[in-house]
């Protein structure tokens, strides 16, 4: 479980987070949701710690992250798996290295079982004899299930995701959402994920927050968002026709 | 007031990169690469500029002795100080300011912008020390021995260029080797590489450490980081000499 209080963080003069209040859920999946710009990666990111803020207090369980030095700020990021948005492969490493990468610094495994640990995570995001391709050779998808199984190569007990299906086909999209959904529940993970795709929020989303020009607007489960009447999330969800539709038919 | 801000930001990013390594192991395998990336590939261009200019600094200082009663072996001698105390030292720096200056800068700049120095910070690596590091200990290692080589070649290069042009015989030629050679020289030039390595590896690294935006910013660095790296190379020579010799 992840709770914050009244995080605030300001970028020079501009107030980026307003006083934001959220709980996210151990074995759910916490969907952050928002327009660009809203806030959503510099919430998601001072979560990670990559970001001080400015105001405010962040409990992963019961450990207050907010002032840590660096020390213990590192124990914490060990628990953590953090998938990026654009994957952030290392280059110069093959697949099966950058899988390794977490291993050769934090386990006590033996090089045998680090390899053994590394092509499981692999295999369970179904990448097979893919080892020895360097990042450059995959595709978008193929680079978000290698990061992915980086993430949990240390089987964290927090995992971060930053618009893990932004520039993927709507079928890709839908399969990384799904791996990301069976993963925090294989392993009673909080995972939090950052998105503005309405596919994330109707198929995976169990707990969802609404962040709006750098104020939480709405918090709630995906049922629940159906009958919002908060009107930047509605304005947000439905300004598609589709998605009104959709709406509709679902009431 | 810029000027400060930088130098104050350069070294706390400096701070950052000599603190213990998280894994030995990890630091040596990256210190095997960087020794490989930064000097086996910078051989073959110090190899022929050295080979060059010691040729051109045996011609030209024998077209220029067109007095008889100077002796020949001066030749010799004037190409060989010139190699020791200023070419293969400084001039082969300001060189690797701008071909590994340039790299440095455009590598952790590109990953930066792709995040991946932030992915390393989220799994609580230090990633100054990680990138830089290494880089930095394996330009310690390679420049003096790429001065050493420099310093061969050149002269190699002045014997073979002043021989088949009828401009020095080989005696008097290596009679100048020879002539007044001061040890001390090869000492002074081989610290100041050591310097000059540190900061054209820390400086590009600083540069593309710093990188906010896309590629063009990541272009705007490399440029950045080899003026900066040749000026601040240029200001150490002088401060160098000033104290060592």
């Amino acid at each position: 479980m992840i709770e914050i209080r009244g995080v605030t963080k300001f970028f020079d003069e501009k107030k980026v987070l307003q006083e934001v209040d959220a709980l996210f859920e151990k074995g759910k999946v916490n969907l952050i949701i928002g327009k660009s710009g809203s806030g959503k990666t510099v919430l998601l990111k001072s979560l990670i710690g990559l970001l001080p803020v400015d105001a405010g207090m962040i409990r992963f369980d019961d450990r207050e992250i907010t002032g840590l030095n660096m020390k213990n700020m590192k124990e914490i990021r060990k628990e953590m798996g953090v998938v990026f948005q654009g994957g952030a492969l290392f280059d110069s490493l093959s697949v099966i290295e950058n899988v390794l990468f977490p291993l050769n610094f934090f386990s006590r495994m033996n090089e045998e079982e680090k390899r053994e640990r590394a092509l499981f995570c692999l295999r369970r995001v179904n990448l097979n004899d893919t080892g020895h391709l360097y990042p450059a050779e995959l595709s978008g998808g193929m680079k978000k299930r290698v990061a992915i199984a980086r993430a949990i190569v240390l089987q964290p007990r927090y995992l971060f995701c930053d618009e893990p299906n932004s520039g993927l086909d709507p079928l890709t999209a839908i399969v990384i959402d799904n791996l990301l959904s069976e993963l925090t529940h294989e392993y009673g993970m909080t995972t939090i994920i950052n998105t503005h795709d309405m596919n994330s929020v109707f198929e995976i989303g169990e707990k969802i927050v609404f962040i709006h020009e750098g104020r939480k607007e709405w918090e709630g489960d995906r049922e629940a968002i159906l009958h919002s009447t908060t009107p930047a999330l509605n304005e947000f969800l439905f300004t598609s026709k589709f998605n009104r539709m959709v709406k509709e038919n679902i009431r | 007031m810029k000027f400060l801000d930088i130098l104050g930001a350069y070294l706390l990013f400096m701070r950052r990169i000599f603190t213990k390594p998280e894994k030995r192991r990890v630091f040596f395998r990256e210190l095997s690469n960087e020794l490989e990336k930064l000097g086996l590939n910078s051989i073959i261009l110090v190899m022929i500029i050295s080979f060059f200019i010691g040729a051109v600094l045996t011609l030209q200082t024998a077209y220029n002795m067109s007095n008889p009663l100077l002796p020949r072996y001066l030749i010799g001698y004037l190409t060989r100080e010139t190699l020791l105390l200023e070419f293969s030292s400084t001039i082969v720096s300001l060189i690797l300011a701008g071909k590994i200056g340039s790299n440095i800068a455009s590598e952790i700049g590109t990953m930066r912008i792709t995040e991946q120095i932030e992915a390393l910070e989220a799994m609580g690596l230090n990633s100054v020390s990680y990138l830089v590091g290494p880089k930095i200990a394996a330009a310690l290692v390679i420049n003096p021995v790429l001065y050493i080589f420099s310093v061969f070649i050149g002269i190699i290069g002045g014997f073979l260029a002043g021989l088949s042009a009828g401009s020095v015989n080989y005696d008097d030629y290596i009679n100048g080797l020879h002539f007044e050679f001061n040890p001390y020289y090869v000492t002074y030039s081989i610290i100041k590489t050591l310097f000059f390595a540190v900061i054209f590896t820390s400086i590009p690294a600083f540069y593309g450490y710093n990188v906010r935006g896309g590629a063009l910013e990541v272009g705007r660095a490399s440029t950045r980081a080899v003026v900066d790296s040749s000026i601040a190379i240029l200001v150490a020579n002088l401060i160098l000499t000033k104290i060592l010799l």
